[in-house]
């Protein structure tokens, strides 16, 4: 992926400022806010008690974009009920986003993926890894951070053939038999996931 | 601004993000093999208690329920 789109969209702001909304810093950019004014006249005010800390404060500064591109993605995969991966570093991470399967390397281009329900497989040398998620988001940082979220994410050994298909048939025959806006959408929703998950199995 | 791109099915029919996400992961886990749909089924049980209000008073003391799957 574009290793320069960085510079190239902070060049091409810069040059549209006068039609675009004012440019924000990027949070990693921002400098450290002790208002040094406040401070002192805080301190003449009141000498013995501290001056009162901001939310900044207590922020760790973020860790920065690395100047070249490191080898390797560090990859925090979460669930609501477990982390399952956690700082681990890996070669390559492929996300089933709804625009398609992404493949994300090390030196990615910040991105926030809203994921559909697929097959996310982690690369690790020779080894990998494959989950089926339900759904969730995949936030990848400049500095080679990949934050996937996802509500439900299983190994494909745990997921149950014929329940597939029967899920798959039944709602084939919701889906045709479906009246109201919504039951259609719950019926297509059922008809997407399962077939996912029948390719996920075969595939 | 014009509109932005195609809204997603779901969307249009008047589901949020939530709801769809939920029903996904609902629907993964009904298909997973014995001992893991059981965990699952475990852990996503939500207890919860309901009652009718009238008059500004609680008509019952409630009564307490627990649901292991949304209606879907």
């Amino acid at each position: 992926m574009l290793r320069q789109a960085s510079r190239l969209i902070s060049r091409s702001a810069t040059a549209a400022s006068s039609k675009s909304v004012t440019a924000r810093a990027f949070s990693t950019e921002l400098p450290s806010t002790i208002d040094s004014t406040f401070v002192e006249s805080w301190k003449k005010v009141a000498p013995n008690m501290d001056p009162p800390q901001t939310p900044s404060s207590f922020m760790k500064p973020r860790p920065s974009t690395a100047s070249s591109i490191p080898t390797k993605l560090t990859v925090n995969f979460v669930l609501p009920y477990a982390s399952e991966l956690s700082g681990k570093e890996v070669d390559m991470v492929i996300i089933p986003a709804t625009t398609g399967q992404m493949g994300v390397l090390p030196g990615h281009v910040p991105t926030i993926a809203e994921l559909k329900p697929g097959i996310m497989s982690v690369h690790e040398g020779t080894d990998i890894k494959k989950y089926f998620v339900s759904s969730g988001f995949a936030f990848l940082h400049a500095n080679s951070v990949a934050d996937i979220i996802a509500v439900e994410a299983v190994p494909l050994e745990n997921i149950d053939a014929s329940q597939v298909q029967k899920g798959l048939a039944e709602f084939t025959q919701k889906l045709a038999s479906a009246s109201t806006d919504l039951e259609k959408a719950e019926a297509q929703i059922g008809v997407e996931v399962h077939s996912a998950m029948n390719a996920a199995l075969s595939g | 601004m014009a509109s932005s791109a195609a809204v997603p099915f779901w969307r249009a029919a008047g589901m949020t993000y939530i709801t769809y996400s939920n029903i996904c992961a609902n629907l993964v886990r009904k298909c997973l093999k014995e001992p893991f749909k059981a965990e699952s089924m475990n852990r996503e049980k939500v207890h919860f208690s309901l009652s009718k209000w009238a008059d500004g008073k609680p008509q019952k003391p409630g009564f307490f329920f627990f649901f292991t799957l949304l209606p879907v």
